[in-house]
């Protein structure tokens, strides 16, 4: 994947932030975002909380409308349409859908609908959207939580599973539409330690079997093991990006490399190395 | 006291009565339909529009429907708006009880998490379907003792259409009073006509609550899908 070459035409590109910006208000949240992501790519966002890991992942899906630059998804612009005299005009709902029809997201609060069954959450974009029928759609539906070893929770209700249950059904609903692209934004920030494995076991086989994948993590182990590229945001601007290894063991720029010794303080069991004041309890 | 006023007449009392069931059913079903309109649109649209509304909203709650009505009734010809009483009373009751509505689906439009119509946007589905399919659903369970409530004091509204000569309830009983000068007699009848009607809304109301709350604690339902051996076949 990052071995093949940057073709920035053809279909091999399949998301470009290009100069990318996005204010809140007064707030410049992002600055001159560029980020160009390949056919079965996994790419990392990783950075502090705050630095707009998520306005990012939400402006590449137009959930935000960012406000300079340009995302394009498969070579199409995403969120805007060319008007006359060079000006752009946000496009409308019908050009929106058509345009992230290949995109799926994942989010960290899940966001499975309560009302529904476990069976009828998956099937609902493909009844309404796809229009297949219920029985097509329950079919292709059990088919997809089998993937996520859920099949037997199929007429369960969402908020009668754990919260690992409920994030691979999420999972699920997305992988059912056939997506090329998946979006996660901390998918398992919100889940109980002994539940994070088995969601990252199923981003693992999505991996494997070439899902191009954009992932907001703090799991430093997920991505030094599946990533293609590790991306590292801070203060809105991409600092440092590149093969995990490289990143991870000899990190370029002294803001990563603070990063990733405050995690690796945070999560070592046995701080083997006296505590940086001398003093101990 | 004599209630056999009551009996000489009750042909009219009945059609009285069903004129004001009448009024307000139809009534409610305007201002019910109006009302989710206008919420929608304050949902979604510009804020030239919402302005607009938000205008529309509080003028009407600001002024008595009486007013409303009077305005309707006998100012609307001179806007080139002649209507029977009937269809002012109607019209009149829809607009009035329409911001009172819009009012309670916003509240229950804003009560769904944002995150749950987000996934339902990245999965291609419409405004609408997200309205219909995601949005009402949920929401109703909340909404409803406030919905019920407010077509209770609908109901309770309807006598103001006696004044427009509408012949419902209240139109048909205090003319028999004024003829037989049982005025005791028939005040009292149409308080038992409204406390039925009141009471009717409120069974029907808690009977829907009741539903909609054992459907989404989900112990009546059992998913409306095949059974996985049906697919399998
Ligand atoms: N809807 C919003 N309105 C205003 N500010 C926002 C909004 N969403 C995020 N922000 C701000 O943008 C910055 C980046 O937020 P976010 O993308 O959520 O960061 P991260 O996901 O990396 O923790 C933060 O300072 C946050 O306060
Ligand atoms: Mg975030």
């Amino acid at each position: 994947m990052s071995v093949l070459p940057l073709t920035k035409n053809g279909h091999e590109v399949m998301l470009e932030a290009r100069g990318m910006s996005k204010r809140f208000g007064e707030h410049t949240v992002l600055r001159d975002i560029s980020l160009s992501i390949q056919r079965s790519e996994v790419v990392c966002l990783i950075g502090p909380s705050g630095s707009g890991k998520s306005t990012l992942l939400r402006s590449l899906a137009f959930l935000e409308a960012y406000d300079d630059g340009e995302v394009f998804v498969e070579g199409e612009l995403l969120g805007y349409d060319r008007a006359q005299g060079g000006r752009r005009v946000i496009s409308r709902p019908a050009r929106l859908r058509e345009v992230r029809r290949n995109m799926g997201m994942v989010f960290q609060q899940f966001n499975l609908w309560p009302h529904m069954s476990v069976a009828e959450n998956v099937m609902e974009a493909l009844i309404r959207g796809r229009r297949l029928s219920r029985a097509k759609a329950r079919k292709l539906a059990l088919e997809t939580l089998e993937k996520v070893g859920l099949v037997d929770k199929a007429d369960a209700w969402p908020n009668r599973l754990s919260g690992g249950q409920q994030q691979r059904v999420a999972i699920a609903r997305s992988l059912a539409m056939s997506p090329a692209i998946m979006l996660f934004d901390e998918p398992t920030s919100a889940l109980d330690p002994e539940l994070v494995g088995e969601v990252l076991q199923v981003m693992k086989h999505l991996a494997e079997e070439g899902m191009t994948m954009v992932v907001v993590t703090h799991e430093m182990g997920f991505a030094a093991q599946v990533a293609d590229r590790v991306v590292f945001l801070d203060g809105g601007q991409i600092v440092e990006q590149g093969a995990p290894a490289k990143l991870f063991r000899e990190p370029s720029s002294p803001r990563l490399a603070q990063f990733l010794k405050n995690y690796l303080e945070r999560n070592s069991l046995f701080d083997d190395r006296p505590a940086a004041n001398g003093t101990c309890l | 006291m004599d209630f056999s006023v009551l009996t000489e007449h009750a042909g009219e009392i009945g059609s009285g009565f069903l004129m004001t069931l009448w009024t307000w059913i139809g009534g409610v079903a305007l201002a019910l339909a109006a009302g989710l309109v206008i919420a929608v649109i304050q949902l979604s649209a510009g804020p030239w529009i919402r302005g607009a509304l938000r205008c529309y909203i509080e003028v009407i709650r600001a002024t008595p429907f009486l007013v409303q009505l009077f305005l309707l009734y006998y100012g609307g010809p001179s806007f080139g708006l002649s209507l029977s009483p009937m269809a002012a009373g109607l019209i009149g009751l829809g607009l009035y009880g329409s911001v009172y509505f819009a009012e309670i689906f916003r509240t229950g439009f804003t009560s769904i998490p944002q995150g749950q119509i987000e996934a339902a946007q990245m999965l291609g589905l419409t405004s609408r379907q997200i309205v219909c399919r995601v949005q009402i659903p949920q929401m109703l369970v909340l909404i409803l003792p406030a919905l019920v409530n407010f077509t209770t004091i609908l109901g309770k509204e309807t006598p103001v259409l006696s004044i427009i000569t509408v012949p419902e309830l209240t139109f048909v009983l205090t003319g028999v009073g004024a003829e037989t000068f049982a005025y005791v007699e028939t005040l009292l009848a149409l308080c038992v006509g409204y406390f039925i009607l009141a009471e009717l809304c409120s069974r029907l109301g808690q009977w829907l609550e009741r539903r909609a709350s054992l459907y989404l604690t989900q112990g009546v339902r059992t998913p409306r899908t095949l059974k996985p051996q049906e697919t399998a076949a």
